[in-house]
């Protein structure tokens, strides 16, 4: 008997917490967010998560949407696939949302994304740079550039650089390690370029020093190594203490990277650099830093910052919460000025935007070059 | 020539790690009949541990001589209450179930651990990086042939290598030649007769958990020291691959602990090494046809004796 009264109870409270969910979101904008907030990718949602709420922060301090107030709701995938889809799901079907923001990493926002297009709920994905995240599909944007443009950046510099023969090491579990390693390496041979290693490994390994051995003898002037930070640091360390020093280079994975003495001398393409003395940048880094203590935002922090800015614009746009009219003004978006530049949303629902190159050296990334898309 | 030679020096050591978590799989094996499938898990709490303090000992700047052994301690002595707390609540109490019992209860604290530690309040889903308190430096460095770089061997190759060398010869010794040992192995060969023979056996079950967890240990900060990274799921992948060096050497068989894990290293390596660069990512699967092969060709493993059936 005494059992059955205590689950009548949870029972009962459940419903109570039920209902009156319900009732507070009528009257707020409820909008999404999925993130690798913790996991392997932490940096990657953590960054996103701070700009997003900046971004919302300072639209609520507006006034907010339609005379309501943005309320955000994140949800945490824990850097993993499956759990991706499933609070996307929670999202749409818990919350009610009326569009998502978010992933990062390429792979996250290829299956989240399937979800929004299948529920027909549009979502804005602030740094997914694989260009399969929103090829064909009706209601996934992003705000930045793409990996054929990033892989391009890559290779002309390696040019510039005078490197002629280089080693790619490219994660085989990974939607953007692999369309970025393949933009690279066409690129790269079409400018006379040699590939002289193609070796892979998977993500949440944590011994490369085989493939490195391997690498190492084929004498590449540098190595391409597009993946994501907690990997790359085991591979630099790994690299050094084999005593292999030949310069590493990739893309915007690396963000998050441990500046120290095995990253030193290191490059990468990025969304934004801190030393940008753009006004619309240093105005976000002053806005950042005020609310984070001072900390200097990463390129996922300007990024969602931008994400959450464009969905914000086109709901003010589409003058309701209908979800397919905000959906038809995300992709009317022009010259939306973003705070990492001005944003389009091209036929294909992307973005161009200029590409950083940055330099590790003394413990810090420089701005090496900025290329303009063409 | 250098590449081969460096590719046996990655091999063997990553193999050593593996070795290291086998021979606690061993013990427990060898008087239980148990797999402890919470032992990958052990491991990982080993490298946590090591964690927390090397953050410590890194703030505080101790020398290598005080943080070293700290680290080591702690991090056995964290492990070593944490086998035996797992062996008095979980398996004890299924002592005379059936052995399938305690198997799915070692896989259930297997799950217990890893989702705990993934808990922000305990630890938390994100890998987090050691300070760097003992900076990996090339110890030897070997020039073979007309290759124009050393096969470099680094100093915690060394430390791994004869960790694990030094622990199999003290564990081999405490089994063969002091009284304990002698009760395990009274134990080991049948646990109602040793207790009539006046053993506590429950002491030296709980004796083995507590061995076994602090070589888990051992690897953990081995680890931990390794790849600077820690996180709540590094058990899984190691601990598997441990399990199947200890079925590879013959599991209950010390020796064939390290026999079994510094084979599973090299084939691993060398198959990352030789195969074609695009079945990198399946030298993962080997150590599971290597499991198969040994069950299908040898099942008692490479030293483990034939088992009788008795009638």
């Amino acid at each position: 008997m005494r059992w059955m009264i205590g689950w009548a109870t949870v029972a009962m409270m459940l419903c109570i917490a039920g209902c009156k969910k319900q009732v507070r979101e009528s009257s707020q904008i409820v909008v999404g967010e999925y993130g690798s907030l913790s996991g392997s990718n932490a940096v990657f949602g953590q960054g996103t998560h701070n700009g997003i709420m900046l971004a919302v922060d300072e639209v609520n301090a507006g006034g907010g949407l339609l005379g309501k107030p943005v309320q955000l709701v994140t949800e945490d995938d824990e850097g993993n696939q499956d759990e991706a889809v499933s609070v996307v799901k929670k999202l749409i079907d818990r919350d009610n949302v009326v569009a998502v923001l978010g992933e990062v990493a390429s792979t996250r926002s290829l299956a989240g994304g399937g979800v929004c297009e299948q529920e027909g709920v549009p979502m804005i994905s602030p740094s997914s740079t694989n260009p399969d995240v929103t090829k064909g599909r009706k209601y996934v944007f992003r705000v930045c550039f793409t990996d054929d443009f990033q892989g391009a950046v890559g290779a002309k510099f390696a040019i510039r650089k005078n490197w002629k023969r280089i080693a790619v090491l490219t994660s085989s579990n990974s939607d953007y390690s692999k369309k970025l390693s393949q933009f690279f390496k066409d690129t790269f041979t079409a400018l006379g370029g040699q590939i002289v290693a193609e070796e892979t490994y998977s993500d949440g390994d944590k011994e490369f020093k085989a493939q490195l051995t391997r690498i190492q003898s084929r004498n590449p002037d540098a190595v391409y190594l597009p993946g994501y930070y907690t990997e790359i640091d085991l591979i630099l360390r790994q690299a050094r203490d084999l005593g292999f020093n030949v310069p590493f280079f990739g893309g915007d994975g690396w963000d998050g990277v441990e500046l120290d003495s095995h990253s030193e001398g290191s490059y990468f393409t990025n969304h934004y650099s801190p030393e940008d003395t753009r006004p619309s940048v240093q105005a976000f880094i002053a806005a950042y830093k005020a609310k984070y203590d001072g900390a200097v935002p990463d390129a996922f922090g300007i990024t969602g910052y931008d994400a959450a800015r464009v969905l914000f614009d086109a709901i003010k746009r589409a003058g309701s919460m209908n979800r397919d009219a905000i959906r038809d003004a995300i992709a009317q978006t022009k010259d939306f000025p973003g705070a990492g530049g001005n944003i389009t949303i091209d036929e294909n629902h992307n973005a161009k935007k200029p590409i950083v190159i940055l330099e590790i050296t003394g413990g810090k990334t420089h701005l090496a070059d900025t290329i303009q898309p063409d | 020539m250098h590449d081969f030679l460096q590719q046996l020096i990655n091999g063997l050591s990553i193999g050593a790690v593996y070795a290291l978590i086998a021979l606690g799989y061993t013990m427990v094996y060898g008087v239980l009949r148990l797999i402890n499938f919470a032992h990958g898990d052990v491991y990982m709490v080993g490298a946590v541990i090591a964690y927390e303090l090397a953050k410590r000992m890194y703030a505080t700047q101790s020398p290598l001589w005080i943080s070293m052994p700290i680290l080591f301690a702690g991090a056995i002595a964290g492990c070593g209450a944490l086998g035996f707390a797992i062996e008095f609540l979980c398996y004890r109490p299924l002592r005379h179930r059936p052995r399938l019992v305690a198997l799915i209860t070692a896989i259930g604290v297997s799950l217990l651990l890893e989702n705990l530690f993934q808990n922000r309040l305990v630890f938390g889903a994100t890998p987090r990086n050691l300070p760097e308190l003992l900076t990996i430096t090339p110890t030897l460095k070997l020039w073979v042939g007309s290759s124009a770089e050393p096969v470099i061997v680094t100093n915690l190759d060394l430390i791994s290598f004869g960790l694990c060398i030094a622990m199999m010869a003290g564990l081999t010794w405490f089994v063969l030649r002091t009284r304990m040992g002698l009760a395990l192995r009274a134990v080991s060969f049948r646990v109602d007769t040793a207790s009539l023979m006046g053993i506590n056996t429950n002491r030296v079950i709980s004796m083995t958990f507590v061995l076994g967890s602090a070589l888990a240990a051992v690897a953990g900060v081995v680890n931990a020291l390794r790849y600077q990274q820690v996180d709540p799921l590094m058990g899984l992948i190691p601990g598997i691959k441990a399990f199947v060096a200890a079925v590879l050497g013959g599991i209950g068989s010390i020796p064939g602990a390290l026999l079994g894990g510094l084979l599973m290293g090299l084939v691993e390596t060398l198959l990352k090494g030789y195969l074609p660069a695009h079945y990198n990512s399946y030298s993962d699967a080997a150590a599971f046809v290597v499991l198969i092969l040994i069950l299908l060709v040898r099942p008692s493993g490479l030293l483990g004796k034939p088992s009788l059936e008795k009638v």
